[in-house]
């Protein structure tokens, strides 16, 4: 049995090495020159040339811009999210009207529908529209999400009691105050697992913002890395970019370990609620 | 009745506006960017088309193109391939860890499951370009290690190109198996536990225990990730695209870790400009992922059946 356990344990922190491992080699090589890093064998420990590999990064890149226009793109799509979709939710969870039912069921419908399939005219809208080069056409396509939706219609149910609605109502309150001083304060912690599923979402993500921001004083973190991933001509210093690497993933990362617990469960909320 | 009948269509609209204006947003956006985009992909996907000049009606050439281009079987195989591969570890792997961290068997299941989850959080472009250098020819970890052990170092990126999908796979259940093990610990979390301690008394050991319980009552929820994953792995782009240079969507050397979704921005907006047949590759794309998300719920409802005799027994 004691055999047994240490077998287990040797597995679970040999994977734990396994996961680990990225992150450490990331760590290490942004403290060290590139020429030490294309050195045979490369550097296993942290070496002194953090400071010098910050300013590398600060002359490749408008990194303050790209961290700003992530942190833009991120917050605006993220608010207004949790905005339709609580107001959504709400309406579906406490109102009565007519084609309710009608309507939640297509909601539901096109969770199920392959987006893939209008990639092309998505992106010939967005250039219609003059949204290339433009933060809209990553903030407002998705800022209503059926998900969404459909998770604090949930909450909604099993939080906010119908009679204190009618409290409210009957005290004169209109439907926005009843919305914004009632309501969206007992929907905090729906709020916070909906708000981790999309700041990850966004804060990391890549493939719309390649097809549609072109500029370079555009770019969010992720093209920003791509960009001094760059072309050959333009060569790469290794260190300065392992070192952008690690701010990029830091303060999500960050977040995440003082906050492990909350993250999971929120960012696996649409997987294990049915 | 009478009442709401003479208050017509307008009237109705108005009497409950408060709840119609809250849930306007999410038709308006859907009806705008997604479904007359899905519309319009099909409609298009029968003409030539460079987004500029008058389209041109082409019937069905499109898919009796696409059908018949190698590369795009190539970049279909290689994304089967890479997914197939790698949810051994990430589904078979995810399975397993999270059994072994929800039995009694070991402590520190929190700090375990953390750690396990981190790639979740982390920018698949960052992740990529770790990976990228990990698997470098000549100073990259994996090679050292490798080396020291006296072998020859493997150039993952060049050679025939057999090694560039290891890269891939590698990465790819990396940064999955944590996302799968934690849906897996929740789903097993919610299985009585007296079950197991009636499996305990009649004596069942843990492979038994794993097969013939935990898994057949999780059947469900490892439908939902076999369809999760289905529709991630056809949708596989950043972490090719950036392990293999980000500088061009052809999957490195000899097209190995081309994807599918790699062919298909190829063809436009990213790489040329043929968006009419663009979105058939599209549509086709679309078209697996049902066909296989179909074809899991078959073989799983089947499975269903055929296990619950043997439940029945017991």
């Amino acid at each position: 049995m004691i055999l047994k356990k240490t077998f287990l344990y040797l597995v679970l922190l040999a994977i734990v090495g396994l996961m680990l491992l990225p992150f450490y080699w990331m760590l290490v090589l942004s403290t060290q020159p590139t020429t030490a890093i294309f050195q045979y064998p490369p550097p296993l420990w942290f070496g002194d040339h953090l400071v010098a590999n910050f300013a590398a990064v600060g002359q490749a890149v408008n990194f303050v811009q790209a961290f700003t226009n992530s942190l833009i793109v991120t917050v605006l799509y993220t608010v207004l999210v949790l905005l339709f979709c609580s107001m959504g939710g709400y309406a579906f969870a406490m109102y009565d009207f007519p084609g309710r039912e009608k309507l939640f069921t297509i909601l539901l419908v096109t969770m199920m529908i392959p987006w893939t399939a209008g990639i092309i005219p998505w992106f010939f809208m967005m250039s219609k529209f003059g949204w290339i080069n433009n933060f809209l056409a990553l903030i407002i396509p998705g800022a209503a999400n059926a998900f969404g939706i459909f998770w604090m219609r949930q909450y909604c149910k099993q939080n906010i009691p119908a009679s204190l609605i009618d409290a409210a109502k009957i005290d004169g309150l209109s439907e926005w105050l009843i919305f914004f001083r009632i309501v969206a304060p007992i929907l905090a912690s729906g709020f916070a697992a909906l708000a981790i599923m999309m700041v990850v979402g966004q804060w990391n993500n890549f493939m719309q913002p390649l097809l549609i921001l072109r500029d370079n004083s555009l770019h969010t973190l992720p093209l920003m890395l791509k960009y001094m991933l760059g072309d050959p001509a333009r060569g790469t210093d290794m260190g300065a970019l392992m070192l952008a690497s690690t701010l990029v993933v830091l303060p999500l990362l960050v977040a995440f370990l003082s906050a492990s617990h909350y993250f999971m469960s929120g960012l696996t909320a649409g997987a294990v609620k049915e | 009745m009478t009442r709401v009948k003479t208050l017509g269509l307008w009237g109705l609209l108005y009497r409950h506006r408060v709840a119609y204006t809250y849930i306007a947003p999410f038709y308006v956006l859907f009806a705008v960017f997604g479904l007359f985009p899905i519309v319009a992909g099909l409609a298009i996907s029968f003409f030539a088309w460079n987004g500029l000049d008058p389209m041109r009606f082409v019937g069905m050439q499109n898919y009796l193109r696409l059908l018949g281009d190698g590369m795009f079987w190539k970049s279909m195989g290689n994304t089967a391939f890479i997914g197939l591969i790698a949810h051994i570890f990430i589904l078979g792997g995810g399975l397993v860890l999270a059994y072994i961290l929800n039995s009694n068997l070991v402590k520190f299941q929190n700090g375990f499951k953390t750690v396990y989850f981190l790639p979740m959080v982390t920018s698949s472009v960052a992740s990529a370009i770790v990976f990228k250098t990990l698997f470098g020819l000549n100073n990259g970890l994996i090679n050292v290690a490798i080396k020291s052990l006296g072998f020859e170092g493997i150039d993952w990126w060049g050679g025939n190109g057999d090694f560039v999908k290891v890269a891939v796979i590698v990465m790819f259940s990396w940064q999955w198996i944590g996302w799968n093990m934690v849906i897996y610990l929740a789903g097993m979390q919610a299985i009585s536990k007296d079950i197991y301690e009636a499996a305990e008394i009649d004596g069942a050991n843990h492979t038994q225990v794993f097969f013939r319980i935990t898994v057949p009552l999780l059947k469900p929820i490892i439908l939902f990730t076999l369809i999760q994953s289905t529709i991630g792995t056809l949708n596989l782009f950043t972490e090719p695209y950036i392990l293999t240079g980000g500088a061009s969507l052809l999957g490195g050397t000899d097209n190995q870790a081309m994807t599918a979704m790699m062919y298909l921005l190829n063809k436009a907006p990213y790489g040329n400009n043929l968006y009419g047949y663009a979105s058939a590759v599209a549509y086709v794309i679309s078209a697996i992922i049902i066909i296989v998300s179909l074809i899991n719920m078959k073989v799983f409802d089947r499975d269903e059946t055929a296990a619950s005799p043997a439940r029945r027994k017991k």
